[in-house]
């Protein structure tokens, strides 16, 4: 076991290469330079000079992704172009918005996804599993911003319960924060549950139609035994794997949610620096939300190994 | 006597069909807004751009049929001509998708050899990051325009594709039918699109429904963002992101196009699921029922 985690570990190690690659590669694939792109059609010839030696693109691209790379390494994200701050500081005073977003959304999809999910596959083909099967695929049709606005229309401009605005301050109570924070948490977690629910659903029909299962029923067996001794073990390995990828999914839900509520996070940072074309800021973003999503992706194929005897000990 | 046979084959075409009640709902909504594709701008009661009124936010019917936008133009009329927009851009996205991801797909499943190995490792390198981060860095990068979209979103979409038909090529790619071809020493061409094309169609028509209905979501997300398509052009992504202010003045002039676009995928996905039970026979629900 040990061994194939360390290969997946180092596989982990690979893609998180190959992520750096592609993202610095996108800014390089450009006719011309990023100066120029940024620059935009008025542009003299000073204000080129100057932003090339800013970015150093003077120097050959291997060169610069070499020490790109290691500026990331030790924690030196570069300088912002629209701000020329540090992108570091930048997005400490951000990550915490999006970081406490995503756990709350999690937090709750996820118990919900697994026990309506296990509950449909109880009852697969009846009413509540077809109710639930229309319910979901229509959750995962739409895209999250009509399910944001129409949490949005209901809960706060008709009832007036929750607020529309996820900015909270420092000084808020803790009503005032669940108040803001209740319809983007609602939002991200809606956009991730149907897919998990589906998933779990699967899983456990595929295991509750396997021979063992048939032959722990026909002993005799009561339900709740047959479903926590023999069932969940075995869908256990799935089931994680599907929380994590859709845990790394949240990673796209997140900007649309923090657009339309208002959330200053990581991912309007993002989404400002792909408007303003702040290159190693988009950079930087980037490459913070593809090492959480291969990390993500890592822990499942890490969790599923060890939760599955046949991999534990292999023979 | 040939007369005779031709309402006999319309019949079984239709019967061939097996539409489901949920089939015809969601076929017409879908040929509705095809219809209004084509024929919209000219049904439109007002220009794209056109400001018909000083009232902003207007409610449904005051002003324009379905009330007025933020800078007060007629929300039917953008309604309208943003559906060519937001169909158009979806439909040249998937071609772009299905083009490269079944070409490199067939070819990867057919060559095999070291073209399978390096295309096989590059879309799995692109396939373990985030498909929207990957299009924001090069939107990033290129700035935004409609053809630098529709290409970002039509390569990122393509490792999907790719995925799905190199497995459908390596599965069709050991079938008798198929060494035999190779026995009479056709051409890696010929195999492809007479041999193992048509044997693949009605699950790349499922993947070709579920891409299209990805690339609305992925195309109006963008939109919504502001990044996708721009102003004055009307996108229903757009139209949402420009009047979600107006929510809170009792406006729905950022609902009734998310609302639309939602009718779109929706239906879509119903369409793909039953085109799917109808090739796969039962379901897994009424198999379960029996």
């Amino acid at each position: 076991m040990v061994k194939l985690i360390i290969n997946r570990l180092l596989q982990g190690l690979l893609t998180l290469f190959l992520a750096s690659l592609i993202i610095f590669g996108a800014t390089e694939i450009l006719p011309g330079d990023v100066a120029e792109a940024v620059l935009g059609q008025n542009r003299t010839e000073e204000a080129l000079a100057t932003l090339r030696e800013q970015m150093g693109l003077n120097r050959p691209a291997v060169q610069r992704y070499g020490e790109w790379l290691g500026g990331m390494l030790q924690g030196d994200l570069g300088t912002s172009l629209a701000t020329k701050r540090p992108v570091a500081d930048m997005i400490e005073s951000r990550m915490w918005n999006t970081l406490r977003l995503t756990l709350l959304a999690a937090a709750f999809s996820i118990p919900v996804a697994l026990g309506l999910g296990l509950w449909a596959a109880m009852r697969a083909g009846g009413a509540l599993d077809k109710s639930l099967a229309m319910g979901t695929l229509a959750l995962i049709a739409v895209p999250e911003f009509f399910i944001g606005l129409i949490l949005m229309k209901i809960f706060a401009v008709e009832l007036g319960w929750l607020s529309s605005s996820a900015n909270t301050r420092s000084y808020y109570s803790f009503w005032q924060n669940a108040q803001a924070l209740t319809l983007p948490v609602l939002t991200l977690g809606f956009a991730v549950l149907a897919h998990m629910m589906r998933m779990t659903r699967a899983s456990v029909i595929n295991i509750f139609s396997s021979a063992y299962m048939e032959m722990a029923a026909l002993k005799g067996l009561p339900k709740w035994r047959l479903v926590l001794r023999h069932a969940l073990p075995n869908a256990l390995s799935p089931i994680l794997t599907v929380i994590a990828l859709n845990l790394s999914y949240m990673v796209s839900g997140v900007i649309i949610v923090e657009t339309i509520f208002g959330v200053p996070g990581l991912t309007r940072l993002l989404i400002d620096g792909v408007t303003l074309r702040d290159i190693p800021l988009i950079q930087a973003c980037a490459m913070i939300f593809g090492t959480v999503y291969i990390v993500l992706n890592l822990t499942a194929d890490i969790l599923s190994i060890m939760s599955n005897p046949r991999l534990r000990y292999p023979k | 006597m040939s007369d005779l046979d031709i309402p006999a084959a319309r019949a079984s075409v239709f019967a061939g069909l097996r539409l489901t009640k949920t089939a015809i709902v969601a076929g017409s909504i879908l040929l509705l807004w095809v219809f209004l594709a084509f024929f919209g701008p000219t049904l439109a009661p007002h220009g794209e751009a056109e400001i018909i009124s000083t009232k902003t936010f207007a409610p449904i019917g005051e002003g324009g049929l379905l009330g007025t936008d933020k800078l007060g133009r007629d929300v039917f009329s953008r309604l309208l001509y943003g559906v060519r927009t937001t169909l158009v851009l979806a439909l040249i996205t998937t071609i772009i998708a299905f083009a490269a991801g079944v070409t490199l797909g067939f070819a990867a499943a057919i060559l095999r050899g070291w073209f399978d190995i390096v295309v096989s490792r590059i879309v799995e390198a692109f396939m373990a990051f985030p498909s929207t981060l990957l299009a924001l860095v090069v939107i990033g990068a290129l700035g935004t325009s409609i053809p630098v979209l529709v290409c970002t979103v039509g390569l990122v979409l393509s490792t999907g594709v790719f995925r799905v038909s190199r497995a459908l090529g390596m599965d069709i790619g050991v079938m008798d039918f198929v060494n035999a071809a190779r026995a009479r020493g056709e051409g890696a061409w010929w195999i492809l699109s007479r041999e193992v094309l048509p044997n693949a169609m009605a699950p790349l028509i499922a993947e070709f429904g579920l891409r299209f209905t990805f690339s609305i979501l992925f195309l109006s997300g963008l939109s919504f963002l502001g990044l996708g398509v721009q102003e004055p052009a009307a996108d229903w992504g757009l139209m949402v992101q420009e009047n979600i202010g107006g929510l809170f003045l009792g406006s729905s002039a950022a609902l009734i196009p998310a609302g639309c676009i939602a009718s779109l995928t929706i239906c879509m996905n119903l369409l793909v699921d039953w085109f799917q039970q109808r090739q796969q026979g039962e379901t897994v629900l009424e198999k379960i029922d029996q």
